[in-house]
């Protein structure tokens, strides 16, 4: 029986997308059977961030309806075997699903995967109501600012009502360099203000941008820190321990090349 | 006053800064997850305290925040209440 995981932040545009696809590659590259479900309804993206836009037919308002079978829905990753995606509907809203339909689907998709992954939508309504309803751990995503670790906070909060314990931290977007200075709020920082168990920390990296860019999620590039670091968290979702990534021994790179272009 | 040494401090490290304004943002947010109940908790402590001792009602003060438990470090939701005591009740003690 597979483990459903709902991938969460509250505020938008922290990087649950890119999370989502990471993990979902991440974890079919381990040999996992795989299933990455978009339950952004209506703002749907998880495809292009896999470069699978051109492949949909049916989607997962057409999967819930029964208007295809579940199989028709999944759309089977082009570079690894067992990875499937469950894009979102673009031209329907978050109310096209309830909560109990998504139970069912979670259900469903247990039976055939090792792992579901869903990208949650940002906000606290029905869409994050329907995205949390079928999981059974949460991973929520935050960036070293005050809104995002403000809103991560009340996703926590909600989590922990909807009976999703212990959710797990990421902290992505980190910027060594700033964090050194003390304009950067640091790990500790926001373990201590959360007060939930960290999985992994993603430094801020032009190679995501790239990647996504080009429809292919960065873990599968072994040469960046951004991969480097989704790969640590696959493993410690598979229970392996990983210690965390030492930031500050890139920094020398990092700044090795800033001095190089801008003599800084 | 030397401005630039009193900029300098570590207090005024922009981190800092956000860290403090989180952390009493937090503690509002964290108390709002339901006003009602919260005062409806108050009420009742109150009530079962003063048959005890005196307490400041105006200065007492109930709210929802995590901590971690002891035996395992798991986040746990808790509840703290500063409860200022102005007198223990003579009949108490009979």
């Amino acid at each position: 029986m597979g483990e459903v995981i709902v991938i969460t932040s509250g505020k938008g545009g922290v990087g649950k997308t890119t999370t989502t696809a990471n993990i979902g590659t991440g974890l079919a590259m381990e040999g996992k059977k795989v299933a990455i479900v978009d339950a952004d309804i209506g703002l749907r993206n998880l495809d292009v961030v896999m470069g699978l836009e051109n492949r949909i037919v049916y989607d997962i308002v057409d999967v819930v309806r029964k208007e295809c079978r579940l199989k028709q829905g999944l759309i089977k990753d082009k570079r690894f075997e067992g990875l499937f995606l469950l894009p979102a509907a673009q031209t329907k809203d978050k109310t096209a699903v309830s909560p109990a339909q998504m139970v069912e689907l979670c259900n469903e998709l247990r039976e055939m995967f090792d792992y579901v992954i869903i990208d949650c939508p940002a906000g606290i309504e029905q869409g994050f109501q329907n995205a949390i309803a079928g999981a059974d751990k949460a991973i929520v995503v935050t960036t070293p600012e005050i809104s995002a670790v403000r809103d991560a906070d009340r996703v926590i909060g909600l989590l922990e009502a909807k009976g999703l314990h212990n959710p797990k931290l990421i902290v992505n977007r980190i910027r060594p360099d700033m964090v050194k200075k003390g304009d950067m709020m640091n790990i500790d920082d926001m373990k201590d203000i959360l007060a939930i168990d960290l999985i992994g920390v993603i430094p801020d990296d032009e190679a995501i941008v790239i990647s996504t860019n080009k429809g292919e999620p960065v873990i599968i590039d072994n040469k960046t820190m951004s991969g480097q670091a989704y790969r640590n968290i696959v493993k410690r979702i598979m229970g392996e321990e990983v210690p965390l990534l030492e930031l500050d021994a890139d920094e020398g790179v990092f700044s090795k090349l800033r001095k190089l272009f801008f003599g800084k | 006053m030397d401005l630039f040494k009193f900029f300098s401090k570590n207090e005024s490290k922009s981190k800092n800064v956000a860290k403090e304004r989180l952390k009493l943002v937090l503690i509002h947010d964290r108390a709002n997850i339901s006003p009602h109940f919260l005062e409806i908790l108050k009420g009742d402590i109150i009530r079962v305290i003063s048959d005890y001792m005196v307490i400041d009602e105006e200065g007492l003060d109930i709210k929802l925040t995590r901590t971690r438990r002891e035996s395992d470090n798991t986040p746990i939701p808790a509840l703290v209440a500063n409860i200022p005591i102005i007198k223990m009740k003579e009949e108490s003690f009979k």
